[in-house]
């Protein structure tokens, strides 16, 4: 009796485990892998517009959720130009005309220098599992890796993407591919992952290629150089003070 | 003979005045009305050319397939030597790049944060050349009404109701949130020397105007240009040489690269094609009207004048007169009557149209919420055709209206004409 006992618990307890994940605790296992509470990169854009190809270079100091400061390191053009996120306040400073301007309204959908990410994309939460919503749709191979394709909906009114559905790698939980949904269901833009690397015990996205498809040209590959995972910030990066430095 | 019936209009006034003031009226409304249309019509072309379009425009293909959206990311290139070219090759026009932009203007305060900001729509012209007819074009000089025209880079002028909802004054920073052509986000600062009143409401509430090298400069638009615009000398639309220009321009271009350039005339670029067509028919139904109802009324003249003879010219029957000969002494009286009131009618309405011509009529509080590109001011324009479109209705009413009243003439029978006149 005591040994059906225990093969009926060991029975239950296996298949607890055993079940598959659902979309929510994949999504909250991307976020556990792809999130730490400060990073500091060195990126490049490489934009492929539809008379050239140009790099923006920048560096980003990120701590938490809401703070985030970015210097422009290149073209010569923009070079000094620097972007302060607070929670969810925007401000772009330009050296040439000393100017710390508010990126509000209208001007949060237009692009970052030019790429086919928006200052919206910047403001977003990178929490996913705190504004989405997520189930797993079917799986698929992508990229010669096994994955799972969740469809992501939105817990709030006010976000830019109403939908998303993406490719998750069942080993290294980072998205290979996403794609954006307005509430209509129109499609705006594609992201796809073409290298990750291993940083610090996380599998993180190295180069991206991002689409704006209601833009023409072909696409900005987001290249990250060199990143550190909770890397101490001073808290002066994070204050308008620090634009004008 | 007619020196005979000349007297007997003048004579009798009951038989001329009413068939004259009929006339002069209906004349002096239609010398008006079609002075008052080409008018408007003209100062749309012209408003379109100066602020939009030109006479001629080059762009580039893929800039002109959008041109509504201001795509400035498809802008021409390499304008220095195409401007050469254009020169060179046409020179009985002014080439003058622009280039117009979207954005905000964004007024600091002391320390530097956002003291009013508001989305404008600007134009960049070639402002501080000796050679540039931009100044002359736009009437800038005489549009300022407040502080100057930039002398140098770095300067703006902006509309005069954007600059009062803005709080500025001639001296002022307003610095110019754009995109550059190729997307980033732009930040200009100018100096803001001048308030503008361009007489078009829509421009008034949001335009800026600075000199194009420092939009270029500002969008990153290096040696390039939106349109390149190309004006006739004497300022008026040709079409036909628009049309000529512009296809041998684009038969000697090549036709293989969205960024090559492509001329296009007003009427082509303007999408105001249609337009102009609709109100070229409806200038000739609204003249039309004027004629029918003209000749309904004068018809009617003619009836009640026939009927107010009826015993003059039951008289001259009885004392042997011709039928025929009455009848035409009547169309010989209307066709003096016609005369002489189209006359007097296209001297008036020729006057009013002038008047209004010159001064123009104020239409501006009827577009106060207006977005479209009118002037406030509309204008009449006296053309040739202005001279002689009175005649037109003037003498064929009053000819057709007593032609046919006067058929009654016909009808009478000689036997019947002292027992009608007895009673």
């Amino acid at each position: 009796m005591i040994r059906l006992f225990s093969l009926t618990a060991a029975f239950f307890l296996l298949s607890f485990f055993l079940q598959p994940l659902s979309g929510d605790d994949i999504l909250k296992k991307v976020d556990e892998n792809m999130f730490s509470e400060n990073k500091i990169s060195v990126s490049r854009m490489i934009i492929h517009g539809r008379r050239e190809i140009r790099t923006v270079e920048s560096k980003s100091w990120q701590r938490g959720t809401s703070e985030s400061y970015t210097e422009f390191l290149a073209p010569a053009r923009d070079k000094g130009t620097k972007m302060l996120k607070l929670k969810d306040m925007l401000w772009d400073y330009s050296p040439s005309t000393d100017r710390t301007i508010m990126i509000s309204g209208s001007l949060l959908r237009q692009s970052v220098m030019g790429s086919d990410l928006s200052y919206e994309d910047m403001m977003e939460d990178p929490h996913l599992p705190n504004i989405y919503s997520a189930k797993v749709m079917s799986e698929d191979t992508l990229f010669g890796r096994n994955c799972w394709v969740l469809d992501l909906t939105a817990k709030k009114e006010d976000i830019a993407y109403h939908h998303r559905r993406l490719w998750v790698d069942k080993d290294r939980y980072v998205p290979l591919r996403e794609n954006l949904y307005a509430e209509s269901g129109k499609l705006l833009k594609t992201m796809d992952v073409r290298e990750v690397m291993k940083v610090q015990g996380r599998w993180l996205a190295k180069s991206v290629l991002y689409k704006d498809v209601l833009k023409e040209g072909e696409g900005t590959e987001f290249i990250v150089d060199v990143v550190t995972l909770d890397a101490e910030i001073p808290d002066y990066f994070f204050s308008k003070a620090a634009l004008r430095r | 003979m007619i020196s005979f019936l000349f007297k007997g209009l003048m004579r009798d006034r009951s038989r001329s005045l009413f068939p004259f003031v009929t006339v002069l009226a209906g004349v002096v409304l239609t010398v008006f009305l079609h002075a008052w249309m080409n008018g408007a019509v003209s100062s749309m072309i012209q408003s379109t050319a100066h602020f939009n379009t030109g006479h001629v425009c080059v762009m580039t293909h893929a800039y002109a397939k959008e041109a509504n959206q201001i795509p400035n990311d498809l802008a021409l290139l390499g304008i220095d030597t195409l401007v050469a070219a254009l020169k060179r090759d046409y020179p009985d026009l002014f080439w003058t790049p622009r280039i117009r932009f979207g954005g905000l203007l964004d007024i600091p305060d002391e320390k530097g944060e956002t003291k009013a900001q508001a989305p404008v729509s600007g134009f960049a012209v070639d402002l501080l050349s000796s050679s540039s007819p931009e100044q002359k074009i736009l009437n800038i000089r005489q549009a300022i009404v407040k502080g100057r025209v930039p002398q140098k880079r770095g300067e703006m002028v902006v509309g005069e109701e954007l600059a009062d909802k803005l709080r500025i004054q001639p001296g002022d920073t307003a610095t110019l949130i754009s995109s550059t052509m190729y997307g980033s986000m732009s930040v200009t600062n100018f100096v803001v020397v001048g308030m503008v009143r361009f007489g078009i409401v829509a421009m008034d509430k949001g335009t800026v105007i600075a000199d194009v090298s420092d939009i270029q400069q500002a969008l990153d638009i290096q040696n390039g240009a939106g349109e390149i615009l190309g004006f006739f000398a004497d300022d008026l639309y040709h079409e036909e040489r628009a049309n000529a220009v512009t296809a041998d321009f684009n038969s000697h271009i090549k036709n293989d690269d969205q960024f090559s350039p492509g001329m296009g005339t007003l009427r082509a670029t303007s999408g105001l094609s249609e337009y102009l067509d609709y109100v070229g028919v409806f200038s000739d139904v609204i003249i039309g009207i004027f004629v029918f109802a003209m000749s309904i009324v004068l018809w009617n003249a003619g009836l009640t004048g026939s009927l107010r003879r009826y015993g003059e010219i039951g008289v001259r029957l009885a004392v042997g007169e011709d039928k025929r000969h009455i009848y035409l002494s009547l169309l010989a009286e209307s066709l003096m009557i016609g005369f002489i009131g189209s006359l007097a009618g296209t001297a008036i309405g020729l006057a009013l149209a002038y008047y209004t011509q010159v001064k123009g009529l104020d239409i501006g509080s009827v577009l106060k919420d207006s977005s479209m590109m009118l002037p406030n001011i509309v204008r009449a324009r006296i053309t040739p055709l202005t001279f002689v479109i009175g005649f037109l209705p003037g003498m064929l009413a009053t000819f057709f209206g007593t032609a046919i009243s006067g058929i009654g003439i016909y009808k009478r029978q000689t036997s019947e004409l002292f027992k009608e006149l007895e009673t």
